[in-house]
């Protein structure tokens, strides 16, 4: 954390930290420039990144938890793709809203049109997964996959109709940036992203139960349909906010809960808590490369999340010999438990 | 006791369950038998409370099965279902502990964790408890699945019985646990356990059981204690042309097929 503070296109020394901090509580303006970046930029913007990091990983062990499959992400059930067409539609509309309503509503009108985006993308995937009072898993994951493609055509015609400049904040908003990160939005998304927490963390044994199937956790004594409502309502709040705010990092969600799996096995009350650091550390890391590699510019944190992605797949297909494609010993992902 | 009123199920215009009257007394160990698509795993799921919407009442010991939570039902009912499985690695011993979530809120206590090791003890799992249970072969994984269905009825509820349905309990079982698991379970039975098993083996049935019940198409044709399973019956159910051999010793009648 120290680490990934203290490096960037500016370093900052921990003295600087400490004494920035001293001020900052002390309500005095901060004494130089180093001060002034930490406490106003480096500061809030890796806060931001540990709860979007810990938001994806935990939302991530939810949804695979509720589809019994492991290489679903949280933006399965249209998430994601509903946000970054409300953004989209953002860069390339509000140039030519009247401008008395772009300055009342300044910064958050993207994320408010992200967050409104998600919530009707995920709504409507409900809704139509929904069949006779029960919601089927099936159901929900083609209608999700349907809605994704609506999103993701939405978006593109967007950029299509957009001019150069707004197509250039809608792929770098795709990608996810945390640049504009404040404390503002540390606070809103790290209120939403504790009361969730809490409120998974309760449903752990529910959600242990659901691996057994629908039918044995039933037995197990588990409203299996109240439980999969909650859940997705859960997902979608915390996943809704917290791309709303930084865009779509992807990889995350899926990447950290399986890694874990194989550490830790999948009980859900030692995975959600681990998830919730290792993402929360992970995507710290990731952006603190975003910023460095490249520094003083910046690349997409989106970048960063998929190469490491890319490596931690392959590496069980490699050995000294190089890469060996054929019989790996361990795959990690274990397909199944999508039995219908 | 569990009894049923009037059961009938249907999807779409296919009638899976026709009028079925029956009740069920602890200490009998009664097994279901009948071709494919009878509607017996129907019927135990529609007893079970996991089917809604069926004409008809089930009864607990006098009390509607809608008038239970389902995780009170699940204090003193375990099923044990045809496609248990996991896709994701848990240990064996995790996968036992399920069986106590209706008994506990967050945690285990102490008593859910010494069942656990009986359970565990009972059922020869021993060398398993720490084994990933996706590494485990069929019958493992079987042999798992009952113990976690026994630990969620363990011990014996303040009032009434407890209550335990297999559907197919001994899928992929070898011939050693195919008895150790009939033995246990009636076994259970003799201890005030309701206890309904969805069998093929007839001949096992006629060893172990008390009561069978044939079903086909739907409907309850055959009531009968093991003595009084005649090759007509199978005829009739099955289509098979059987012969009954009956030992002069104390051993159960056997079923030869033509």
């Amino acid at each position: 954390m120290i680490t990934a503070i203290a490096f960037g296109a500016v370093s900052i020394l921990p003295a600087e930290m400490l004494s920035s901090l001293k001020h900052f509580f002390g309500g005095q303006k901060p004494a130089n420039i180093y001060e002034a970046v930490f406490i106003q930029l480096r500061l809030p913007r890796v806060i931001l990144c540990a709860i979007t990091g810990a938001i994806l990983a935990v939302s991530g062990v939810l949804m695979q938890g509720l589809f019994r499959n492991p290489i679903v992400e949280p933006g399965l059930i249209g998430t994601s793709s509903g946000a970054a067409f409300g953004a989209a539609f953002v860069f390339v509309m509000a140039a030519k809203w009247p401008p008395e309503l772009k300055s009342q509503i300044g910064p958050f009108l993207t994320p408010l049109f992200a967050f409104m985006g998600a919530l009707l993308a995920t709504y409507v995937v409900y809704i139509l997964a929904r069949n006779a009072r029960r919601v089927s898993i099936i159901s929900l994951l083609l209608v999700g996959i349907a809605i994704n493609a609506v999103g993701l055509s939405g978006t593109g015609f967007m950029s299509y109709i957009a001019r150069d400049p707004q197509a250039r904040s809608i792929t770098f908003w795709n990608l996810g940036t945390l640049s504009g990160a404040n404390w503002l939005q540390v606070a809103i998304v790290g209120t939403v992203a504790a009361v969730m927490f809490i409120i998974s963390f309760r449903y752990s044994k529910q959600l242990n139960a659901l691996l057994l199937g629908e039918e044995e956790a039933s037995y197990l004594g588990v409203d299996t349909e109240r439980i999969k409502r909650r859940v997705m309502v859960l997902n979608t709040a915390m996943v809704s906010v917290a791309t709303a705010f930084v865009g779509v990092i992807s990889f995350v969600g899926l990447i950290v809960p399986h890694i874990l799996r194989l550490l830790i096995g999948s009980d859900n009350k030692r995975l959600l808590p681990a998830s919730m650091i290792a993402g929360a550390v992970l995507l710290v890391l990731a952006d603190m490369c975003a910023r460095l590699l490249l520094a003083p510019a910046e690349i997409p944190i989106g970048i960063i999340t998929c190469v490491h992605y890319f490596i931690k797949t392959l590496q069980p297909f490699t050995t000294k010999r190089g890469i060996r494609c054929l019989k790996p010993k361990v795959f990690p992902i274990q397909l199944g438990g999508n039995r219908s | 006791m569990l009894k049923t009123e009037g059961i009938s199920y249907s999807i779409g215009r296919k009638q899976i369950l026709d009028d079925i009257n029956i009740s069920f007394q602890p200490g009998e160990f009664t097994m279901i038998l009948g071709p494919n698509g009878s509607g017996k795993s129907t019927f135990l799921k529609i007893f079970s409370g996991e089917i809604h919407h069926y004409k008809g009442a089930v009864y607990y010991n006098g009390i509607a099965i809608t008038n239970f939570r389902k995780e009170e039902l699940a204090r003193k009912r375990a099923v044990l279902s045809q496609h248990a499985d996991l896709g994701f690695p848990l240990s064996v011993a995790e996968v036992i502990m399920m069986g106590r979530y209706p008994h506990f809120t967050f945690s285990p206590n102490k008593k859910d964790i010494s069942i656990c090791e009986d359970v565990i003890e009972q059922m020869d799992l021993i060398d398993f408890r720490e084994r990933n249970y996706l590494t485990l072969s069929g019958g493992e994984k079987q042999r798992v699945q009952f113990a976690r269905i026994l630990a969620q009825i363990w011990e014996k509820p303040a009032e009434g019985n407890r209550y335990l349905f297999l559907d197919e309990p001994l899928n992929s079982l070898d011939l050693n646990y195919q008895q150790s698991f009939l033995k246990l379970s009636a076994a259970f039975s003799k201890a005030g356990t309701v206890l309904v098993a969805i069998m093929h083996d007839i001949n096992l049935a006629l060893k172990y059981a008390t009561r069978i019940l044939f079903m086909k198409e739907g409907r309850l044709v055959y009531e009968t204690e093991p003595a009084g399973v005649t090759p007509p019956m199978i005829k009739n159910i099955f289509n098979v042309d059987a012969t009954i051999i009956r030992p002069s010793n104390d051993l159960p009648p056997v079923v030869i097929y033509q």
